[in-house]
């Protein structure tokens, strides 16, 4: 049996234990109310553009800020619908209007925007160049019907900001997606996230839509080259939604409206302006201030401060 | 010169010498005898003339030729034609035809109808007939030797090498493979026998060799080295170590 | 919470269906992992057998490695096998990449270690003195190997069982080398990736619940053999 000395010796280490056990335990739980959870896309988490904001922000405001989700816009939005996070950045216009239309979050604010670039092989073998992004997409769907070996498209095929992109743009082209989609060996689905979808356009010299900012990011490992790079049909704008505490209670709604009054200050959106320009030689994106037309974004939701106050039920 | 001859052969582990100078010849046809007490090392020399282990001086030679510090391929083949029985045998997981036809297989010997033939005739010898399809591990331990050895004399061996294969008997079974055993005798087979059994040494062995500490300390005719005594059927138990030769 | 029960109901949905995609992904999985396994396992059982009955310097060292890779991380391998395979790479021109075939290569490599080591422990199992009986009754080295193999047979299956399972349950070789290609290289473990990403939790959670379900059935052939 252990001697009374030791007995004593290990009760305090026990003791020392519990107490640093439910100190940090306390800490974490603190740290809750001032820690705001945000769920964005990957093609904007992985330009690093967002963690610069975020250490910002989280630096004036002596806030913790962290980025739980940045996965696909599907996965953002629905952990927005379950109130796991506080906040939205994402890029699809029409699943935000649907999303604040059905009470899980409170309002829009455009941001910023870039463009989706139509990549390829350098040849070209579709003969895009020149043409608009619809004319494009029928262009390579032409070619890519009568000459699969010579012409293909790979899509994302997940329902991200960038496929629903590249659906609208067949659409706009004159096809029904679903006959797109089912249409042949040219047009291959490849359930991935951008990057690894980059590399298998690269590794098969084919096309496909992808984001100004992931592309830049990858660009020093493909033979890829950007053919079509603007024009409206190829606008990505950038969104940022708070989640409604009334359905969603609990959720850090001060914290997520600060966030973003933080996103459209003339601070932020200089640096928004001008991130990436060191190291890819051009900005990534383009701040939403003053390009409110270009966005397409209504007064009322472009780069101006929220509006929404953070009533609970 | 004989059919198996061992000259100066000497077996060291480390610092510790097992076997030492060991000269001796045995014929076909002939049985001979190594007795001697625990750990004199009869179950080493046994394992390095089955070419298990290569000596550490000396040589085995085989109707004339070399076998042990031989090529791999030299040592299979001589071991084709001898057959051991292990002082403990074990079993494959399998049934006993298997076992038994194991060295043929492993001789790609005749097709499988003829091997089972051989098998059964080899268990019958050994009074375990219809044992065939039994797990080989679910039996005694007298019946595994007995398996056992029907597995090396199925192979009809010139050198067939046994370590105690009767310690594990009752005296019925232990009697019957003695005869098995004395119907080698003058045939074609040329046998080592190392056992404790005084008895059994004396009925079977036409020369006797006396291993203490490694070292063959007597060797000659079973008469003159165990005394005289009948050889047929003699029963009655006999405590061992009552006229030890060493 | 609701996921999970909803997950399950969508499982039952999607099997009792007969989800013609679904089934089509599930029998591509068992497929690729079965073939990966069954060709793996014709390499590595006879070399588990070489490396564990001779002798050799480093051998050791060897086994401590091998043991070591068992752990692999399945991104890793799915690296270095693309590394490979790419166009770029020293076998690009086999075009294996984004193929069926290219995910068996990934795979087989992602099991061998344990395939070889787990078949070194099995014949570890098994007595010296069956080596010994085995080689006095005239077996060669190749059949003294195929003889403890086949004494540590229920052990050796074990082994197989394992890697098939952890073939079956890796997403980075499959996700790397196959690209969940729709109708080509889509499986399991990169389905529910896809679903998952796309916020269908439950679709995803049914397809968790599938592969869960083979898992089990494998588990339960192999304690069947490890019972013995």
């Amino acid at each position: 049996m252990l001697s009374k000395g030791l007995l004593m010796q290990r009760n305090l280490r026990i003791s020392m234990f519990l107490i640093a056990l439910i100190t940090i335990s306390a800490a974490l739980s603190a740290a809750d109310e001032g820690r705001l959870k945000i769920a964005t896309t990957s093609s904007l988490y992985d330009t690093g553009l967002l963690e610069t904001i975020v250490d910002q922000f989280a630096e004036e405001n002596s806030a913790t800020v962290q980025i739980p989700s940045h996965g696909g816009t599907g996965i953002a939005i629905a952990a927005g619908q379950k109130g796991d996070v506080d906040l939205l950045i994402v890029h699809d216009k029409a699943r935000e209007v649907k999303f604040i239309e059905e009470e899980d979050g409170l309002e829009r604010r455009c941001f910023a925007y870039n463009y989706f670039y139509i990549v390829g092989p350098e040849d070209d073998p579709a003969g895009v160049t020149g043409l608009n992004a619809s004319q494009a997409f029928k262009s390579i769907m032409e070619k890519g019907l009568s000459n699969p070996d010579q012409v293909k498209f790979i899509t994302r095929g997940d329902l991200s900001g960038t496929h629903s992109k590249e659906q609208s743009l067949w659409k706009a082209a004159g096809y029904n997606y679903s006959a797109v989609n089912t249409s042949g060996p040219w047009y291959v689905d490849a359930g991935s996230p951008m990057g690894a979808t980059l590399i298998m356009a690269n590794e098969k010299s084919a096309y496909t839509l992808t984001d100004m900012s992931t592309f830049m990011a990858y660009k020093g490992n493909l033979t890829l080259v950007p053919l079509i790079e603007g024009g409206d049909e190829l606008l990505n704008v950038y969104s940022a939604i708070a989640i409604n505490p009334e359905k969603h209670p609990g959720v850090n709604c001060q914290l997520a409206n600060q966030f973003i009054d933080y996103l459209v200050s003339p601070e932020c959106q200089e640096i928004i302006g001008t991130y990436g320009q060191e190291q890819y030689g051009k900005p990534l994106f383009f701040k939403g201030e003053g390009n409110c037309e270009v966005m397409g974004c209504s007064a009322e939701e472009c780069v101006v401060p929220t509006q929404a106050g953070c009533a609970q039920a | 010169m004989a059919f198996l001859e061992i000259r100066d052969l000497g077996k060291s582990y480390g610092q510790a010498q097992i076997l030492k100078d060991i000269n001796l010849g045995v014929e076909k046809g002939e049985i001979l005898g190594l007795i001697g007490p625990t750990g004199s090392g009869k179950s080493t020399l046994l394992r390095l003339i089955d070419l298990l282990e290569e000596p550490s001086r000396g040589t085995i030679i085989l109707e004339g030729r070399a076998v042990s510090g031989r090529p791999e391929k030299e040592r299979i083949a001589a071991r084709r034609r001898m057959a051991m029985v292990f002082q403990k045998p074990v079993m494959f997981k399998s049934n006993v035809l298997d076992n038994v036809t194991f060295g043929l297989m492993v001789r790609r010997e005749g097709q499988a109808e003829q091997r089972k033939e051989k098998a059964r005739a080899a268990l019958q010898a050994v009074g375990l007939s219809g044992y065939e399809s039994r797990d080989a591990n679910t039996l005694s331990g007298g019946e595994m030797q007995r398996i056992a050895l029907a597995r090396a004399i199925v192979l009809e061996p010139e050198l067939l090498l046994l370590d105690e294969p009767t310690a594990n008997l009752d005296p019925r079974s232990a009697s019957a493979i003695d005869s098995l055993l004395q119907s080698l005798a003058g045939g074609r087979t040329a046998v080592i026998l190392a056992t404790h059994n005084m008895m059994q040494c004396r009925k079977l062995a036409d020369r006797v060799a006396v291993l203490v500490e490694g070292r063959i300390t007597a060797l000659g005719r079973s008469e003159d080295i165990l005394g005289q005594e009948k050889r047929s059927g003699t029963s009655g138990w006999k405590v061992p170590g009552s006229d030890l030769p060493w | 919470m609701e996921e999970i029960w909803n997950g399950i109901l969508r499982a039952v949905e999607l099997i009792v269906t007969l989800n013609p995609e679904v089934m089509e992904i599930t029998a591509r999985s068992l497929f690729i992992s079965f073939t990966a396994v069954f060709l793996a396992a014709i390499i590595d059982i006879p070399l588990g057998g070489l490396i564990e009955l001779r002798k050799f310097r480093g051998k050791r060292a060897l086994v401590d490695l091998i043991q070591t890779l068992y752990g692999l991380p399945t991104v890793t391998v799915g690296l270095l096998v693309f590394l490979l395979l790419s166009r770029s790479g020293p076998f690009g021109s086999l075009e294996l990449l984004y193929t069926p075939t290219g995910m068996v290569i990934g795979q087989m490599i992602l099991i061998s270690p344990i395939l070889i080591g787990l078949t070194i422990s099995a014949l570890r199992g098994v007595s010296p003195h069956i080596r010994d009986t085995a080689i006095s009754l005239g077996a060669d080295e190749s059949q003294v190997i195929r003889t403890i193999i086949k004494e540590a047979r229920f052990a050796v299956i074990a082994a197989v069982l394992i890697g098939f399972g952890r073939a079956l349950s890796e997403v980075g070789v499959a996700m790397m080398i196959g690209g969940n290609i729709r109708d080509y290289t889509r499986v399991l473990t990169t389905s529910i990736a896809l679903q998952t990403s796309m916020g269908n939790l439950e679709t995803s959670m049914a397809l968790g619940i599938i592969l869960i379900g083979i898992s089990m059935i494998l588990n339960l052939s192999l304690s069947r053999f490890q019972g013995r």
